[in-house]
């Protein structure tokens, strides 16, 4: 194998690039990357960076001189375009093609549009981090479209900059897609604390000039708008390249979406024995594991790839910390109480604990993660109240 | 082989220690990342270099300087 050509340069195609050179391969290494930038974290920029307290400077995930020692062929700012696969070639969007024997995938998600909005910010990038903060900064009010992790974070932001906030979402609570009613509850109860007002429950129709319609007919004035509803994987630059590309990248168990073709990071839809189906995990630990787990699986070192699922949110003040899964399940306090306002729960489904969360208690979360996979009703005698 | 940690960057992951907590340990109340020695023993190398590549917020530096 002679050339290694590596799509996306966010933190899995980093770890991937690295993996390999680490391994031993020594031959042409190319890393594409639609943005202008070398490699940077993206957790920050809904926290530090648009709270001010990091420039952007501080996000490179390596020193510049870092792609020289490793021997890359870097284009960065240069999209990819479409995939030649029997060519073994990927195309670019200055007109040239990139040959490969072997290819990691690792574009990424883009943010989901509001349907029917206009002037709406999105967050992503490091560029839109900017312009959000500094929207923010002279914002006196500001609605944000969607209760996830990044809605929530943007909201505390927005709050500590000293506009007022209303988060909206058709769902009854905020997280509860990765959490739960329960916790969702808390999250909002945290918010509102802090100022933070909540329209559950309730769907956007339209949003522009400033106005936003919900469908219960109500409207909120807004002098900033911003929609984080979800993301979609980056993949149109595979279509008809005969990738499954049903929901991301489709793999296998060993990152492997074709024949010498792996894929890593937010774009994978990876194989969920639990479900029969395919998911995507967008998380940043998700990145590393998985970009280094298809570099090694496309040397040989084949390995199913089992990720730890650890992810993490700051919600203001209020730091969430999670590993496994937290779906249709039982969700109970092992350690400390909701009413500290720190503890750590463990969610049960099917007998086992499958899940473990750390609420502003990261080191009783850290020693709760050993009880993942343990039966459910260890020591539940001595335990505290169920959340859900 | 000698680890460095720089505490301002730690978000508190926990994953060094779950590597090796022979070398890494968590402040009780926020979690940032604390050494239990500097010094890393030779037995629990490899679980350090891990723990330098996994670290979600790059906080962890190896140096192998005898000094």
């Amino acid at each position: 194998m002679r050339a290694v050509v590596v799509v996306g340069a966010g933190a899995a195609g980093l770890t991937a690039v690295e993996t390999l050179r680490e391994h031993g391969f020594d031959g042409r290494l190319t890393l594409i990357g639609a943005e202008p930038h070398a490699p940077y974290d993206r957790p920050p920029l809904s926290k530090q960076v648009l709270l001010g307290s990091w420039e952007p400077d501080r996000l490179a995930l390596r020193p510049p001189g870092s792609y020289t020692e490793l021997g890359l062929d870097t284009r960065f700012g240069r999209q990819a375009t479409g995939l030649d696969l029997p060519g073994r070639r990927v195309r670019l969007d200055d007109g040239t093609a990139v040959a490969f024997d072997a290819l990691v995938i690792a574009t990424g998600v883009r943010p989901r549009r509001l349907p029917g909005a206009e002037g709406v910010c999105y967050l992503r990038t490091v560029e839109d981090a900017v312009v959000l903060r500094e929207r923010l900064r002279s914002a006196r009010r500001t609605v944000v479209v969607g209760a996830g992790f990044l809605g929530v974070e943007i909201a505390a932001a927005a709050r500590s900059l000293g506009s007022t906030v209303t988060v909206v979402d058709p769902l009854p609570s905020p997280m509860i897609r990765q959490f739960g009613p329960a916790l969702g509850e808390l999250v909002r109860a945290a918010g509102e604390e802090r100022g933070v007002e909540f329209r559950m429950g309730v769907g956007v129709t339209t949003a522009d000039a400033g106005l936003v319609r919900l469908d219960d007919g109500t409207t909120l004035a807004a002098d900033v708008v911003v929609a984080a509803v979800g993301a979609e994987p980056a993949t149109e630059w595979l279509a008809g390249s005969g990738l499954d590309l049903r929901g991301g990248v489709r793999c296998d168990a060993f990152c492997r979406a074709a024949d010498g073709v792996y894929v890593a990071g937010d774009v994978a839809a990876n194989p969920d024995p639990a479900t029969g189906t395919h998911r995507r995990f967008e998380h940043r630990m998700n990145a590393t594991e998985q970009g280094r787990r298809a570099a090694l699986n496309l040397l040989g070192h084949d390995e199913p790839f089992a990720p730890s699922r650890f992810f993490w949110t700051d919600a203001g003040d209020i730091r969430i910390q999670a590993a496994g899964t937290f779906a249709d399940g039982e969700l109970t306090v092992v350690d400390g109480s909701v009413a500290d306002g720190k503890f750590v729960a463990a969610h049960a489904a099917g007998g086992r604990v499958t899940g473990i969360l750390g609420w502003n208690n990261p080191r009783g979360f850290t020693r709760a993660r050993g009880r993942l996979g343990a039966p459910a009703g260890e020591g539940k005698s001595t335990e505290g109240k169920v959340l859900t | 082989m000698k680890v460095e940690v720089e505490a301002d960057k730690c978000i508190a992951s926990g994953q060094c220690v779950l590597l090796s907590d022979a070398v890494f340990d968590q402040r009780e109340d926020d979690g940032i990342v604390v050494l239990r020695v500097n010094d890393v023993p030779s037995s629990e190398e490899d679980a350090v270099r891990s723990a330098e590549r996994i670290c979600p917020a790059r906080a962890i530096r190896l140096t192998t300087s005898g000094g």
